[in-house]
């Protein structure tokens, strides 16, 4: 089990550096045909690293938190099978209330999964990553109350479909997807 | 009372390791991280909002299908696509597109998905995101029918 663990992990680590090598030869393809806008587009990323910093630092310190305090046993209550619609619902909410770009929180979930969290569920919180109550007055701004009451509405209703879709296919269609 | 001292120990530094693991596992999320942050970089550059509107054609429906695709392919904070959506209605690019360039830009995350796929397996990625571009289609019609009925 260890061995295997172990080998997941360097199979990740690997892939993560192919894929840096890719990114990085396609910046090497780019800097011959247009320095300046390689130049525009490493300014672009340092700014994005140097604004992620601090939540990075906010989900480590989370994820270490959830290991210490959330045991498979507490994670499968809140939001395993045992979790019923509560579970939907700390998801739902979860997804809404969590900050800062998506891909940070990939650790975490996966780190629940391990411990018991449901895949449909891990769907549920993605998806309502896409509803952030401080940007709600911006997009009233633009687009108008009803409007954005009617997205609102939508979109719960779509991640809850995406969950349970995803959890129907996990369970009974294919190979399981974690 | 010496029991109490070393379980207190014990706890702070479970605590603690718990936070070193979690600092760890993010060491050797890095190069993900770090290629991601770098495409953002590159896609911020090269897919600017005028690229973007002129892509749209008038028809509603093809509209809808290529503002989820764009939607898909652009990343970053989701103010930035309630700013172009803004923009593109201004253009007179449907309701319908925009909507589904929005939902799709939060939803969906192709520039992200190999992270995603590191993280959370390559099936349950694609299967996500795949899932979440139908519904972004789906999520900008009704909305727009619906503020339509009621308006």
């Amino acid at each position: 089990m260890k061995n295997k663990n172990r080998e997941k992990k360097k199979t990740r680590k690997s892939y993560g550096i192919i894929f840096l090598a890719f990114v990085v030869v396609v910046y090497f393809i780019l800097f011959t045909l247009n320095r300046e806008n390689v130049y525009r587009s490493l300014r672009v990323s340092g700014n994005i690293l140097v604004n992620l910093i601090p939540v990075l630092l906010l989900v480590i310190l989370f994820i270490g938190i959830a290991n210490y305090f959330f045991k498979p046993k507490a994670v499968s209550k809140y939001l395993g099978k045992e979790s019923g619609i509560k579970g939907w619902f700390v998801a739902a909410l979860a997804g809404i209330l969590s900050h800062g770009p998506i891909y940070v929180w990939y650790p975490l979930l996966k780190e629940f999964r391990q411990k018991g969290m449901r895949t449909g569920l891990i769907g549920v919180f993605l998806y309502n990553r896409a509803i952030k109550i401080p940007l709600l007055p911006l997009l009233i701004y633009y687009f108008g109350t009803a409007f954005t009451i009617l997205l609102l509405m939508w979109m719960i209703i779509a991640s809850l479909a995406e969950g349970k879709i995803i959890e129907i296919i996990d369970s009974k269609f294919i190979e399981k997807f974690l | 009372m010496k029991e109490g001292k070393n379980n207190n120990k014990d706890k702070q530094r479970n605590i603690f390791t718990s936070i070193y693991r979690a600092f760890k596992s993010f060491g050797t999320a890095f190069s993900v991280f770090l290629g991601i942050i770098l495409l953002l970089g590159l896609l911020r550059t090269y897919v600017t909002p005028q690229f973007i509107s002129t892509i749209f054609k008038g028809e509603i429906f093809l509209d809808t299908i290529l503002g989820s695709i764009f939607g898909s392919i652009s990343a970053g904070n989701p103010v930035t696509s309630y700013i172009i959506g803004g923009e593109l209605l201004k253009q007179g690019i449907s309701l319908f597109a925009v909507t589904a360039f929005m939902v799709a830009w939060v939803t969906v995350g192709i520039v992200q998905l190999p992270a995603e796929a590191a993280f959370l397996g390559k099936r349950f990625a694609i299967f996500r995101n795949l899932l979440s571009f139908i519904l972004s289609i789906i999520v900008a019609i009704g909305t727009v029918v619906m503020l339509q009925m009621i308006q």
